[in-house]
């Protein structure tokens, strides 16, 4: 039996299959599939300060082997989190990632002090939303307020510190440096591709939010190359998610240098997924007669 | 109550009216479960989303539900392949049904179009008790009326043409029927605009009305947020999300 566990910025994750945040709310409705003991960690839904509505329905589009989402981080705010969910949460023998979204850097500093004494394992710092107009991807789409966030929420918490990245950019592996440089433990990438659809009908942009982020299999090659090029240009551990489906998904992006990945869309089609991802990655690993699947991380021999 | 996921058998498929198809699905689970006013979650094959169809028929006995949805897009065309024999991916039951009152009490039922389906299950429980007031485009385009005689209901038809029944919107014939009688409960689900004429007429004559909403929908099971619809309760407005907290909701908490 390969050995499935993982290590990324010193948080041991007993194997590298993390539902992506957004997919999983706070895990319960998928505990009635599973028990979420079986999952490497959860990556919570993103989070605000305060509790937070959302974007005008339609939310949602579906688009060639992908989908569009403009939710716009509907979310409980980081209160609601930590005395509602987290206390339960953090006993289901699972890791769990903060996803922080706060729309000012002061209300992020904010955010992660009051997770600092709390059960929380990492934190990923949502510097990527396409969907709201404060924050979000204001912040991830330069490389000066990448690292201004980043730098101010490193000195505001203890915990193991992963920023997610915005594939919207010119230059993904720029943002990568500038964040390392400020002090993240780890980067996550990609967050969704800025998409868009329109009723031919009706003239009129299926999302009510005009735009929003693509996601699932139709995204998957470029999540690859960009992770690829940042696990190349950093020296902290790259998560790496965007379209991955399967076993062999998940393989894929490991090999292109993920020391872990997050599964978001597929969930949609299988509830199942992340699970199923996590036995076909073990079953893999032991035809190959691979001893731990830390051993693919990178491993992508480039022409 | 866990979730059931898996592939189930097509009993049966019938083509109702143009683009409209009817299947029976063999999972026994799902139907022991399942309540008029739910809906499962159908996979369609190389689509990344589900497509979410209502309940039309329960029969727990048999071990059986039937669906009823139109072609609406590229998922449901594909959908409409399916034949019997055939094995369907579903995820189910999900949702809140409608309130059932013990099935000696009056029940109206307004429907349009492809809204009508779950209605069938509700007015079932009532029988004789309930009335269908059923609105299609035309009568080419009308089906189930049978479906509802056989199960010792009621029914109004009404057409926008008046090719069959009457002529004009089935919320006239709600008014028109409430002059004269006072059901304890109004199910409803159709297009947006009938919801929310159906809503209001409902509070005006003070009797209680559930209404079943529809939205571009992703997870199904409450967990992305996708399908917001909304909600006045507890008097703020807020946005709950179809698949978790509807899709039947009071008909004095839908904000349209």
């Amino acid at each position: 039996m390969a050995d499935l566990r993982v290590t990324v910025a010193g948080v041991s994750f007993q194997n590298p299959v993390i539902p992506a945040s957004g997919a999983f709310g706070f895990g319960r409705e998928y505990e009635k599939f599973y028990p979420l003991s079986r999952l490497g960690g959860i990556s919570v839904k993103g989070m605000t300060l305060n509790p937070k509505d959302g974007n005008p329905p339609p939310r949602i589009a579906e688009t060639p082997m992908g989908m569009l989402n403009s939710v716009g981080l509907q979310n409980p705010g980081i209160d609601a989190f930590l005395e509602k969910e987290l206390p339960e949460l953090s006993r289901k023998g699972t890791r769990v990632i903060a996803n922080v979204a706060g729309s000012t850097v002061e209300d992020c500093v904010e955010m992660v002090g009051k997770i600092e004494g709390s059960a929380v394992d990492m934190i990923e710092l949502n510097i990527s939303c396409p969907n709201v107009k404060q924050g979000g991807a204001a912040f991830g789409t330069s490389c000066e307020s990448a690292a201004g966030i980043t730098a101010a929420v490193r000195k505001a918490t203890t915990k193991p510190l992963m920023v997610k990245l915005s594939p919207n950019v010119t230059s993904i592996t720029d943002i990568a440096k500038a964040v390392e440089a400020a002090g993240a433990d780890a980067v996550s990438l990609i967050n969704t591709l800025l998409g868009m659809r329109i009723d031919i009908r009706s003239r009129r942009p299926i999302l009510r939010n005009n735009v929003g982020g693509l996601s699932g299999p139709a995204v998957f090659p470029i999540a690859v190359r960009m992770v690829w090029q940042v696990a190349n240009a950093v020296r902290i551990p790259v998560v790496g998610m965007g379209g991955i489906t399967t076993a062999e998904d998940a393989i894929e992006m490991m090999m292109a240098g993920a020391s872990a990945v997050q599964v978001g869309a597929a969930i949609f089609t299988d509830p199942y997924a992340p699970v199923k991802i996590i036995e076909g990655m073990e079953s893999w690993l032991d035809e190959q007669g691979i001893p731990a699947v830390s051993d693919i991380v990178g491993t992508v021999q480039p022409w | 109550m866990p979730y059931q996921q898996g592939l189930y058998p097509v009993v049966r498929k019938d083509n109702l009216a143009k683009g409209v198809y009817s299947l029976v699905i063999h999972c026994p689970g799902i139907a022991r479960e399942a309540k008029p006013g739910q809906f499962i979650h159908l996979r369609v094959p190389a689509h990344i989303l589900r497509r979410p169809i209502s309940i039309a028929g329960i029969d727990a006995e048999q071990g059986n539900i039937r669906i009823i949805y139109e072609i609406r897009g590229e998922g449901t065309k594909i959908l409409a392949d399916l034949k019997a024999g055939d094995m369907a991916d579903l995820l189910g039951p999900l949702g809140n049904g409608y309130t059932l009152l013990e099935p000696d009490r009056k029940c109206v039922v307004v429907g349009g179009g492809i809204g009508v389906p779950p209605l069938l299950a509700v007015a079932a429980h009532y029988g004789a008790n309930a009335t269908a007031i059923l609105g299609f485009r035309s009568a080419q385009a009308a089906f189930l009326e049978n479906d509802f005689k056989k199960a010792g209901v009621r029914t109004v038809l009404c057409t926008d043409d008046g090719t069959m029944g009457r002529k004009g919107f089935v919320t006239d014939a709600l008014e028109e029927l409430l002059q004269s009688e006072s059901p304890d409960m109004i199910c409803a689900c159709g297009p947006s605009v009938m919801l929310r004429k159906t809503a209001e007429i409902a509070e005006r004559h003070g009797i209680a009305c559930e209404i079943s909403l529809e939205e571009r929908m992703a997870c199904g099971v409450g967990a992305c947020l996708g399908c917001a619809c909304r909600i006045r309760r507890d008097g703020k407005e807020r946005f709950l999300h179809v698949c978790k907290d509807g899709p039947v909701f009071s008909g004095k908490e839908v904000v349209f």
